[in-house]
């Protein structure tokens, strides 16, 4: 039963992200991101990450993909990837050297011998990552929170318009 | 229960179709959402490697790779909108010069 859950998710999740590559539309290209990002909130959730899940769909499939959404009705593309392509050679070529990169990772991921039993799967609930968020990992969360204000302020000075 | 390598390698193969997307298309924005696949691949392998090791640090790595894609997003749009306020087209092959 978890098996076919996955598989279909997987198939989902690789669909929706050829689907990104292939339409010429970029509103396309971000309905089918956000697909992509709730299969991934999906296989979150088989993996026992459930508070992961919740924040990839408010964050991901909420925020960033409404952003995505909102970029392209301000800039109105869509017309940009007609006419002649300059460098239509090395775009031709990158596609098996992406195969080779794939078979690549497939190989060194599949001799890596996990060691050791598998062991049961922590509950991914709020409790259990906070509290490896609040201990261990207190001053990278903390710092986290100065590079959001960052990107704010760096968002709000890129985006004023010159008076 | 569904072994962990299959999600590794499902993570793989979205990592790759990212890596793809930014080197076959042209549009900017299209570049960036496959950035944003890329990302996501990396997550779900590392909740994949986090919950194979039966701790709760894959997770907490995962929730940093959020916050700081969620950062990369705004202040990449904002400099694309930027971009294209100045010149009125889009295309990373025209985008060669760092002269405005």
């Amino acid at each position: 039963m978890s098996l076919v859950t996955f598989f279909v998710l997987a198939a989902l999740a690789v669909g929706s992200a050829a689907g990104l590559l292939l339409r010429r539309n970029p509103i396309h290209g971000a309905l089918f991101l956000a697909v992509n990002l709730g299969t991934i909130a999906a296989l979150f959730l088989t993996l026992r990450a459930e508070f992961l899940a919740a924040v990839q769909v408010i964050v991901y499939a909420g925020a960033i993909a409404v952003l995505f959404v909102f970029a392209i009705m301000v800039l109105i593309p869509g017309k940009e990837e007609t006419g002649p392509d300059p460098l239509r050679g090395q775009r031709l070529l990158s596609v098996p050297l992406v195969g080779v990169f794939l078979a690549l990772v497939s190989i060194i991921v599949g001799s890596a011998t996990l060691s050791g039993s598998p062991k049961p799967p922590v509950p991914g609930g709020a409790d259990a990552l906070g509290r490896v968020l609040f201990t261990d990992y207190l001053f990278p969360f903390e710092v986290t929170s100065v590079l959001l204000l960052a990107a704010i302020v760096g968002v709000m000075a890129l985006t004023k318009r010159k008076a | 229960m569904v072994p962990e390598s299959y999600y590794v390698a499902l993570s793989a193969v979205l990592f790759s179709m990212g890596v793809l997307g930014v080197l076959i298309r042209r549009d900017p924005l299209v570049i960036f959402m496959s950035i944003e696949l890329m990302l996501n691949a990396a997550n779900l392998a590392l909740v994949a490697f986090g919950q194979r090791h039966g701790t709760a640090e894959g997770q907490a790595l995962v929730f940093f790779v959020m916050c700081v894609a969620a950062a990369e997003v705004a202040v990449g749009l904002a400099i694309i909108v930027a971009i294209f306020r100045q010149r009125r087209r889009l295309s990373v092959d025209e985008l060669s010069t760092l002269r405005g």
